[in-house]
């Protein structure tokens, strides 16, 4: 499996696929952080609860974004 | 007025129902019914010709043909000794189409209009192709696009050759699957809230009923969590815009869901429809956008002035990078929502090719995680409304904001 993803490198469909990963470790750290933060700070502070959650979603949609246009470009490679 | 009688219908004890537990188990055991019912479907792809009414060159004749569009070909060439094309399936179900497959080997026709600057203008019936196999009125189909050929009627497609500049100068403006879903999808709308907005005039005062209790709420939502909170004390003049977008967003989204007819036409995973979204945000951004805002992005006060060389480039780019990051948005995350319920779905086909036995196997595991992403594209279509008319309303209160003085 792993020798056929290098194998791959050379018609780009593995850098393809490559690129789509590592976006996909970045957004998780980011998803993460945000989740792990969110959480954090509604325990400490339950009353702002609802506000906390929009901003967690707000920003997590952003993070998403950037992933999204690295899915978008592996998608192109792969689709021409 | 709907905050009122939203308010009056909570005191009298009637909790507007919608969001309730029961009520999404009810969706999701629908989905999870629908679910399988397109697996038996798919399994049942025997090769018996179905009945092939001809019709004359009627646009909105609904005609029963044998079918072989994109997602069933990846199907039958499996069954024909080929390898299945897991790719091609994907592909064919979140791309668009000239005919709507409807169940087992049935799919509606639709009107395919061609403008050519040599030619004029072409309506006809996109049964009239043979699902992809023939020319007709010196069209065809290939890859999925109508392609101009000067190959007499009823040619194989495989036998005619694309004309290129002809094929240049043509304008594909057919009735496609997309754009009958939008049709659908506007037909609801317009039901349901001209619907709901006489009902407001009419029992004035009274507590919801109906319609009433299902959109009343979502309208709150938007109002006092999106607007109200992004664009301020200026927020009724955007909230037809917020309210349109939303419900149409979620509306599609929840229709890209449903696997069979109404449904399934993957409307907000097509990057044309969120480009006009999004550019209707951008016009109301520009057009609404006020002195402060415009002395934000030329010239950002309180700057140095050599600093402005770079900052206001940049602003500049980011007018336009801000609607655009909202069209990709949209559009990638319900077509990668798509690609993985559907590659979920594949697996079982990919591991039936090597052992029958294997995809017995993997279909319970495929199925359960299909139905598992189903369910969390059921919070996405919501999320990805929300997020969309949340940013845009806080671009366009970023361009309507008056300048705070200190």
């Amino acid at each position: 499996m792993f020798l056929s993803v290098l194998l791959d490198l050379g018609t780009g469909y593995g850098i393809a696929a490559l690129g789509a990963g590592l976006a996909a470790v970045g957004a998780g750290i980011g998803i993460g952080r945000i989740g792990g933060d969110a959480v954090q700070a509604m325990a400490r502070q339950p009353e702002a609860i609802n506000d906390l959650r929009a901003n967690m979603i707000l920003t997590a949609a952003l993070v998403e974004g950037a992933a999204f246009f690295a899915m978008v470009v592996g998608l192109l490679v792969v689709l021409k | 007025m709907p905050a009122e009688s939203y308010l009056r219908g909570r005191k009298q004890g009637c909790p507007p129902p919608v969001m309730s537990i029961p009520n999404l188990l009810r969706a999701a055991s629908l989905l999870i019914g629908s679910l399988l019912f397109g697996t038996a479907n798919a399994q049942h792809a025997g090769h018996d010709k179905a009945t092939h009414l001809d019709v004359v060159d009627s646009t909105v004749a609904v005609v029963v043909a044998a079918d072989t569009d994109a997602p069933k070909l990846a199907l039958e060439e499996a069954e024909h000794g080929g390898r299945f094309d897991a790719g091609k399936l994907i592909m064919g179900h979140i791309g668009d189409e000239h005919g709507w497959h409807l169940w087992g080997h049935t799919t509606l026709p639709l009107p395919v209009i061609v403008y050519n600057t040599e030619r004029g203008i072409s309506i006809f019936s996109s049964s009239k192709f043979d699902h992809g196999h023939k020319t007709y009125g010196g069209y065809m189909l290939h890859e999925g696009s109508i392609v101009a050929t000067k190959a007499e009627d009823g040619t194989d497609v495989h036998h005619a050759t694309i004309d290129e500049p002809l094929t240049k100068a043509t304008w594909d403006i057919s009735i496609t699957k997309n754009v009958l879903s939008l049709f659908i999808s506007l037909a609801i709308l317009l039901f349901v809230f001209i619907g709901v907005a006489k009902a407001y005039t009419r029992r004035a005062g009274q507590a919801p009923t109906g319609f009433q209790n299902l959109v009343e709420p979502i309208i709150l939502f938007v109002r006092d969590d999106v607007a109200k909170s992004a664009i301020g004390p200026k927020y009724m003049t955007f909230m037809p815009y917020l309210l349109t977008a939303f419900f149409f967003i979620f509306l599609n989204n929840l229709l890209g869901l449903v696997p069979f007819f109404p449904g399934g036409a993957n409307l907000t995973g097509n990057i044309a429809v969120t480009l006009v979204l999004a550019l209707i945000t951008f016009i109301i951004v520009t057009v609404k956008g006020n002195k402060h805002y415009w002395h934000h992005i030329l010239a950002m006060p309180g700057v140095p002035g050599w600093v402005l060389f770079i900052l206001t480039p940049v602003e500049i780019l980011g007018m336009f990078l801000k609607p655009f990051v909202l069209m990709i948005r949209l559009f990638a995350n319900i077509t990668a929502g798509h690609i993985i319920a559907l590659s979920f779905f594949s697996l079982i086909f990919v591991f039936g090719e090597t052992n029958a036995g294997a995809g017995y196997g993997v279909s319970v595991m495929s199925l359960a995680f299909t139905v598992f992403m189903t369910m969390l594209e059921l919070l996405v279509a919501f999320i990805q409304a929300y997020v969309f008319t949340f940013l845009s309303a806080m671009y366009i209160g970023a361009a309507v904001e008056e300048p705070h003085h200190h």
